[in-house]
């Protein structure tokens, strides 16, 4: 069964650190997604586990044995390239049944799983055209479809959606995952695309600077980043700086510029500790006017944009900070600029993390 | 003083860009740059041997001498078709361990697999025969008998080595070009290193393949000089025609020129065969082998392969090509050196050879550059469509494919026809014809790798059309152009076959140096040695100075 096991992964290319002592498990027919901002090794980590790159140290099992010697022809894996890689000088068919035609199975099996293959992705009107008299999507089916030829259980996808317009890579995500979970293969999805990886994928590891931060599902990563960086790489944070003031047995308070108090749900804090506060544009509520309400800020409306499914609101709090608020356009009465609101933290909702030491910008930065 | 001198310079700047604007002025700098080409570089070499066409019967009252000359001919293309295929095998694995290998030393053996390229073809001829025949010098003295005696062998390893660098150059690019993801797709396919090889990089690199065999072709059918130096009683078509030239003997004129037309025609009908059927010839990658093709990617057969394509390059190569440093060395030791710079005996003739050697090739360089470039810009943007840029990219070959000495007889019947014209023009003429080819080639090769996004954009930004060329296009092919220009110029001053074919009185170095080493005019191995030497010492410094210029500037 194909799950996939990391143990204490190192890449090195001169002094550049590309993997980072990683450590990780897929499990079997999981859809697993790698993600993380442009350069923070995942692609490297997904060419590590095809063997098209050696570790530098560290080992990797596929099935529970050791691959990591093993040439990438033997690790039997289907690789879905970001280009496609669709060899130029062979019309769509040919490409189809490479695999199992350097593999060397029979005419009669190669030819079955060709047409299957074909039939599955939607283009056996296509066999005899060459990889330039195809569209985008129709590339990236071909791609998908010689991957599965060559028999793989493990899917390895390298944005495989990346070079795709907006609207046909929604809808072909879809059927990718559909696909994998059909056949019942293990998929590795590398992408720069949040909201891909959170549509498609069981679970996702967020990777930063050549270390995984984080492993979860895509709810776990959203409700609960352990890491500040996962909390505004997974959708979005406002961050306020802030103290602990206060510890009690249920909730703690953080004073946060210009002596104002809020409340939230975390143990782990000590008293006097500096902390970043982090709340969604989605869970704040604003209300028109000044309320006295508990754990809420009054603000003023500095700008409003409308983004099309949402509006949303940049609030000057009466401290100085500025937050974004998130609202479904069309469900809502819109707030004027200028307006004076109540904004107020949901408590379960409102997340503590340490202060980093290199300072906020630099923590979150994607570069 | 100084802004006198920049409003000067702008103002002629803006008087360039103005101009540039007009298509009528962009029509004749083209017309001008079409002009040049088809009345100095590529009629000539055809219409002097159809002028000469009533002379070619006399050569079939003839018997022996048409025996001769059919021979050479033959042995012309079947020499250039053996040495064209040694090369790719021998030049493909070489050029491959250059790509794939991650050492610091592959730079140098990079640049070490050009020194053939730069060392003028005589020297390396007479270097060669030095190394292998030479009896009391060479590697022969320690067997005591000649390893390799003047004669086809010899010549066939001649010309493996100045070709092979040309194959490894092309192949080197080729490969630095090639996206390795499909490689690595094939990998993960199931496939092994041998057969993703096999059925997806070569098939796809198929077109450097076919460019870097006929330049080696080209250059094999092509070479004189050299050739004359180590080929002994053996006549291939450019030795023979050098020997007819020389000894004029009877019906000589009318062999000359039969054999001329022989050589051009089926180096023309082979090159376009090449070009026609080239792009749908298909390689074999239906059948795989697995087990087979898995055993010959283990490592043990790639390191011999490694070791094998070393050895061949060091002993085959290298060695026998820098050879000629020995009678160099002693030249210095024994006195020759000091005799060589004041100019006493048979130095006096090669100073005026040199400086005229040199001489030619600055001037043919420079018009070449000049009236090449439009001629390459035409070809690589298509400026008046794909059909004629298509055919002017075929005719630009010409020069290059016909062998030079066949080229150098028809260019001198065709001139012959304007006397008044010096033989110091004849020989840039026919220097013109023969590096044309390097140059435009390079060029527009160049010029078309240039995004046409580029030149847009400048242009939306306000730019005129030189403004372009030289904002754009310029800095982005610099390197090229230098290039370019470095090869006309070597390949001017080591070109022999054109110039004995259009010479009477003037001898270019090269022509010296073959009748020195034939013993036309007596010479010692060190003065020889010597002689090769500073022809290769100044290549050098060109080379130096031109990379030196170019490096590390885009």
């Amino acid at each position: 069964m194909p799950e996939v096991r990391i143990e204490n992964v190192t890449k090195k290319y001169g002094k550049i650190v590309a993997v980072d002592n990683v450590s990780l498990h897929v499990r079997d027919k999981e859809y697993f997604s790698l993600i993380g901002p442009s350069g923070c090794g995942k692609t490297t980590l997904l060419r590590l586990i095809a063997g098209l790159v050696q570790p530098t140290e560290g080992e990797i099992f596929i099935e529970n044995k050791s691959v990591t010697h093993t040439p990438p022809e033997d690790r039997e894996i289907g690789f879905v390239f970001q280009t496609y890689a669709l060899f130029p000088h062979m019309n769509v068919w040919n490409n189809v049944i490479y695999g199992p035609r350097v593999k060397a199975w029979d005419k009669e099996k190669s030819n079955r799983i060709g047409d299957e293959m074909l039939e599955m992705v939607l283009l056996r009107e296509r066999l005899d055209a060459y990889p330039r008299e195809l569209s985008g999507g129709m590339m990236q089916r071909v791609a998908l479809a010689r991957a599965l030829a060559a028999g793989a259980k493990l899917l390895l996808l390298d944005e495989p959606l990346g070079a795709l317009d907006a609207k046909i890579r929604f809808e072909l995500r879809y059927d990718v995952r559909k696909l994998v979970k059909d056949l019942g293969l293990t998929a590795i999805h590398v992408t720069h695309d949040q909201s891909e990886a959170m549509a498609i994928s069981d679970r996702i590891a967020v990777m930063k600077k050549g270390k995984i931060l984080q492993v979860g599902t895509p709810l776990e990563l959203y409700m609960k980043p352990q890491h500040i960086f996962v909390a505004n790489f997974i959708g979005e944070s406002n961050f306020l700086e802030g103290y602990v003031s206060k510890v009690d047995k249920k909730e703690i308070t953080i004073e946060l510029r210009g002596d104002i108090l809020v409340q939230a749900l975390d143990h782990s804090r000590k008293k006097g500790e500096k902390v970043a506060v982090a709340v969604r544009p989605e869970v704040l509520m604003i209300e028109k006017g000044k309320k006295r309400k508990e754990n809420a800020i009054f603000g003023k409306i500095e700008r409003r944009r409308f983004e099309g499914t949402d509006i949303r609101y940049e609030i000057r709090l009466e401290n100085e900070d500025l937050v974004v608020a998130v609202r479904p356009a069309l469900i809502n009465e819109w707030l004027d600029v200028q307006e004076k609101v109540t904004v107020s933290f949901p408590i379960e909702k409102t997340l503590v993390f340490t202060y980093p030491k290199k300072g906020l910008k630099e923590e979150l930065a994607l570069e | 003083m100084d802004g006198m001198i920049t409003v000067k310079g702008r103002s002629l700047g803006r008087f360039l860009e103005v101009l540039s604007s007009k298509r009528s002025i962009q029509g004749l700098i083209y017309a001008c740059a079409g002009i040049f080409f088809f009345a100095l570089i590529l009629f000539p070499p055809i219409l002097g041997i159809l002028l000469k066409w009533n002379l070619i019967g006399q050569i079939f009252e003839n018997p022996a001498l048409m025996a001769r000359a059919t021979s050479a001919i033959y042995a012309s293309f079947t020499i250039a078709l053996f040495v064209s295929i040694i090369d790719i095998i021998a030049g493909l694995p070489m050029a491959w361990f250059i790509w794939r290998g991650k050492s610091k030393w592959l730079d140098a053996l990079d640049t070490l697999a050009d020194i053939p390229f730069i060392v003028p073809t005589v020297a390396l001829g007479f270097s060669i025969r030095l190394f292998w025949s030479d009896k009391t010098q060479g590697m022969s003295s320690l067997f005591g008998t000649s390893l390799v005696s003047p004669g086809w062998l010899l010549v066939i390893l001649l010309h493996f080595v100045f070709s092979y660098p040309a194959v490894v150059r092309v192949m080197v690019g080729a490969l630095f070009d090639y996206k390795r993801t499909y490689e690595e797709a094939s990998r993960t396919l199931g496939a092994a290193p041998v057969t993703a090889d096999r059925t997806v990089t070569f098939p796809i690199l198929k077109p450097s393949f076919i460019a870097a065999f006929t330049l080696a072709f080209a250059r094999s059918i092509s070479e004189t000089g050299a050739t004359v130096i180590v080929a002994g009683t053996f006549e291939n078509g450019p030795v023979l025609l050098n020997n007819l030239k020389t000894t004029q003997e009877p019906g000589y004129e009318s062999a000359l020129v039969f054999v001329s037309f022989i050589l051009i025609a089926v180096a023309c009908i082979i090159y376009a065969i090449i070009r026609i059927f080239g792009p749908k010839l298909k390689l074999p990658i239906r059948k795989v082998w697995p087990v087979a093709e898995r055993k010959l990617s283990g490592q043990g057969l790639t390191n011999l392969r490694n070791t094998s394509t070393l050895l061949v390059f060091f002993v085959l190569i290298l060695i026998p090509s820098l050879f000629v440093a020995l009678p160099m060395a002693n030249a210095i030791l024994d006195g020759t050196l000091n005799q060589a710079l004041s100019s006493t005996g048979i130095w006096q003739g090669y100073w005026q050879s040199l400086s005229l050697s040199y001489g030619i090739a600055f001037v043919a360089t420079l018009l070449n550059t000049v009236t090449g470039l439009p001629m390459a810009v035409l070809i690589a943007r298509k400026r008046f469509g794909m059909l004629p840029s298509t055919i002017l990219d075929v005719l630009i070959n010409i020069p290059m494919i016909v062998p030079s000495i066949a080229l150098g007889v028809s260019l001198s019947i065709f001139w012959s026809n304007f006397p008044f014209i010096p033989e110091v023009g004849l020989l840039i003429f026919a220097h013109l014809a023969i590096t044309y080819p390097y140059f435009v080639r390079s060029m527009s090769a160049a010029i078309e790798r240039v995004n046409m996004d580029l030149e847009e954009a400048s242009k939306t930004l306000g730019a005129k059309p030189f403004t372009v060329f030289r904002t754009i296009i310029l800095p982005l092919t610099k390197y090229s152009l230098f290039a370019g220009a470095i090869m006309m110029f070597t390949r001017s001053v080591s070109e022999t076959g054109a110039t004995v074919a259009v010479i009477t009185e003037l001898k270019t170095v090269p022509v010296l140096l073959v009748e020195w080493v034939m013993d036309v005019v007596s010479a010692t191995p060190m003065e020889i040695g010597l002689g090769c030497g500073f022809l290769i010492i100044l290549s050098f410094v060109i080379l130096l100075i031109s990379r030196g210029t170019v490096r590390g500037r885009y």
